[in-house]
């Protein structure tokens, strides 16, 4: 086991990617977590590694971006990276989860039955507050020190975690069951979790776009989260797309003073008749495209400013499949960052 | 003025493994999208509550602040309850401070006689309230101290639902009661599915309803020698795994918390009835994506199953283009022949080509959804270069809503 990280509050953001097992992503809706973790999942497992993607809402995320059948509460493989790598993929499901660990922990045969059938599983998984949560990331944590024939199972693991409105306390499992449980099994659970959470073995990644609400919660979470001890890794930028004006273009374009009469010639030249219309609406549509970018470097400069490590990933304008999770993956590797 | 739908009907569909319906069958025909009225829902003083549901990330609290500020500027008196807006868009409307009470929003044009007030959920104090207004002072400090209630009422995921479910009961009982709001515009929590929203209350009520109570107050209520062997065993294990101490904190929690229980559940099921009461408007919001029009189909599917009232979907940023006369193929090959030479007209080109795309691929999933949901009336709203600062982008938004 590597050296705990765990002698204070404050987590080191270590430069150095390297000795990192468990990678947790979040960020806002609609900003592609899924889709980012399960890219960073193929690069990972590029080199001929195995990786494990995990997903915990229950909302077959993986199975739907990997575009296989949904996923039950058991290891599957779902893709290979490059280089003869792995990646598996898991659905945490929270009763699966509890029952596993009684049958593991307590072999509780009859009574493990008999929990079930008096709602205590439910209780459990849906009411008791942090329980769920310790349940979630117990398995992940389980899974990441899962050691077979002395050596670790999976060279990586990748959660794909709820987004960044619920991070802290979904990974704050410590102080959300310390309130319930002051000793006892699921409290000492609680504590090897966490203890592994602050350690230099785990990063969170928060996945953003650069438009103003994804980029304030993704820095409002890297706040959190250094609050928590729990080490930050890098702010991957999601989507992102290149001007298609250079600089000073883009500047005439924001005040709407790119010359039509040329812009005219220009597609007479190039065999395009169009009418003042059109025109006036291609002038409209680089004004838009103008604000948009000066939205974008105000954002960009936001993010470097919360110091955590910003890696870039273009949005591909063909959506994603497949094919587009390894490009993705390729970005993230080239990034020397993970 | 379009009519406003009526719920599909009910029809029984297999769950698939993450507990949605399956879509479909598909009608077979591209259905022209009927247009979602939006000055006609909020016109009809018969509704006086819209919710607005969807996935996270697709603009929900955005949809339910500009519907509330185009019916107060149509004269309705509006309460807006939203549930952990982003910071500026909480400024935009005087939402300074998480205070659990409604106050009027700055410089709403009051010129139709309508007003705008505005709040945002605080759940822990929604839950003290029903709490201390429920329970006898001393059984209150006693659930208050209870690490049991501490977590449930801060953290418990469920708990938001279930008091933004609370906290619209009141509110409307409020209104019916003083007559200080004709409107009530409800932001739904960002949930892990929108679904939850409908189903966090029921989960809550059945919980509340289950065997695992009953046995957890039996050694409270009577002598533990009437326990059964087989309840014994389940004590035996809970003891076990999650250690004596939490067994008795539940206890004493459940045990305080009993006489509470018939309440919460009666309310929570009159605030249902009133949901699917058609003084009620459900509005689903999504974004032209794939994964957000997914969820708003299982809600669609959803709303109809329970015999809600669907007024129709609200798409957000949707993706526009003008310049008519120039296609995708035609821009991208007139921008390759430019090349260096006139890097700005090629670059509006490409601009062009790579709008014309977005939009022919967002057409093709709404094209999609509509095909398997004719019946849904559907408003767009084109996407904004910036977030909504203040009421004028807000006004901005629910003008191109209602258009």
């Amino acid at each position: 086991m590597a050296p705990s990280d765990n002698s204070g509050r404050t987590a080191v953001d270590a430069p150095d990617a390297r000795g990192v097992r468990l990678h947790i992503v979040t960020g806002k809706g609609g900003t592609g977590k899924t889709t980012v973790a399960g890219a960073l999942a193929l690069a990972l497992a590029s080199g001929g590694k195995r990786v494990l993607l995990c997903e915990v809402e229950g909302r077959q995320g993986v199975a739907s971006l990997f575009d296989v059948a949904p996923l039950p509460y058991e290891e599957r493989r779902i893709a290979v990276g490059p280089d003869r790598g792995e990646v598996f993929a898991l659905a945490v499901d929270a009763e699966a989860a509890l029952l596993e660990y009684l049958d593991m922990f307590y072999r509780l045969g009859r009574a493990g039955r008999l929990l079930d059938r008096f709602g205590v599983v439910d209780f459990a998984t849906t009411i008791a507050p942090g329980v769920r949560d310790v349940l979630l990331t117990g398995k992940v944590f389980e899974a990441t020190r899962r050691v077979e024939r002395g050596r670790p199972v999976y060279d990586a693991v990748v959660l794909d975690a709820p987004p960044t409105g619920r991070i802290g306390r979904f990974l704050n499992v410590n102080t959300e069951v310390v309130g319930v449980a002051k000793v006892g099994p699921i409290r000492k659970q609680a504590s090897s979790i966490m203890q592994l959470l602050t350690s230099r073995q785990t990063r969170v990644h928060l996945v953003t776009s650069l438009e103003e609400m994804p980029v304030q919660e993704a820095l409002d979470s890297v706040t959190e989260l250094r609050r928590m001890g729990v080490p930050v890794g890098n702010v991957l930028v999601n989507l992102v797309r290149e001007p298609e004006l250079s600089a000073d273009d883009l500047q005439l374009a924001a005040s709407r003073s790119l010359d039509p009469a040329h812009i005219e010639a220009a597609l007479k030249e190039a065999g395009v008749s169009a009418d003042p219309d059109a025109i006036a609406s291609l002038v409209e549509e680089g004004q838009q495209h103008a604000e948009r970018v000066q939205l974008e470097v105000a954002q960009r400069q936001h993010l470097e400013e919360g110091g955590a490590p910003v890696v870039e990933l273009p949005y591909l304008a063909d959506g994603i499949d497949l094919g587009a999770l390894y490009e993705l993956a390729d970005e993230l590797c080239r990034s020397g960052r993970i | 003025m379009a009519p406003k739908a009526r719920p599909a009907p009910r029809r029984k569909t297999q769950p698939t493994r993450g507990g949605h319906p399956r879509v479909g069958p598909l009608t077979g025909r591209l259905a022209d999208v009927p247009a979602l009225d939006i000055d006609a829902l909020i016109g009809d003083r018969g509704v006086r509550i819209i919710v607005c549901c969807g996935s996270g990330g697709v603009g929900k609290t955005t949809t339910s602040a500009a519907l509330g500020l185009r019916a107060a500027e149509q004269g309705r008196r509006v309460v807006v309850l939203t549930i952990d807006p982003a910071r500026r868009l909480a400024q935009s409307m005087g939402l300074t401070e998480l205070d659990n009470t409604p106050r009027p929003v700055p410089e709403v044009d009051p010129a139709a006689g309508g007003s705008l007030d505005a709040m945002m959920l605080d759940m822990k104090r929604t839950f003290d309230d029903v709490v201390e207004a429920h329970a006898t002072p001393e059984k209150a400090r006693q659930i208050f101290a209870n690490p049991f209630y501490q977590a449930l009422s801060s953290s418990f995921a469920g708990t938001q639902e279930y008091m933004a479910m609370e906290k619209l009961g009141q509110l409307h009982a409020e209104a019916l009661g003083t007559g200080r709001w004709d409107l009530i515009v409800v932001d739904t929590p960002p949930s892990r599915s929108a679904l939850d929203f409908l189903d966090a209350p029921e989960r809550l009520s059945s919980f509340l309803d289950g065997r695992l109570i009953r046995i957890l107050l039996a050694p409270a209520k009577g002598p533990a020698r009437f326990l059964s062997a087989s309840m014994a065993a389940v004590t035996n294990a809970v003891t076990k795994v999650v250690g004596g101490q939490v067994l008795r904190d539940v206890q004493t929690f459940v045990a305080a918390f009993d006489t509470l229980f018939g309440g919460f559940r009666a309310r929570a099921e009159e605030t249902y009835r009133i949901l699917k009461d058609n003084q009620t408007a459900f509005v689903v919001v999504a974004s032209p994506e794939a994964d957000a029009l997914r969820e708003a189909a299982f809600f669609v599917e959803r709303l109809g199953e329970e015999g809600m009232p669907l007024a129709g979907l609200v798409l957000n940023r949707v993706t526009t283009s003008a310049a008519p006369g120039i296609s995708a193929r035609a821009a991208l090959a007139a921008a390759e022949r430019l090349g260096d030479t006139e890097p700005v007209t090629a670059g509006l080109l490409r601009l062009h080509a790579d709008r014309l795309s977005r939009t022919s691929r967002e057409q093709t999933l709404c094209r999609r959804f509509a095909t398997a949901h004719p019946e849904v009336p559907t408003a767009t709203v084109p996407a904004l270069a910036s977030d909504v600062h203040d009421l004028e982008s807000l006004r901005r938004v629910s003008a191109a809503m209602a258009a």
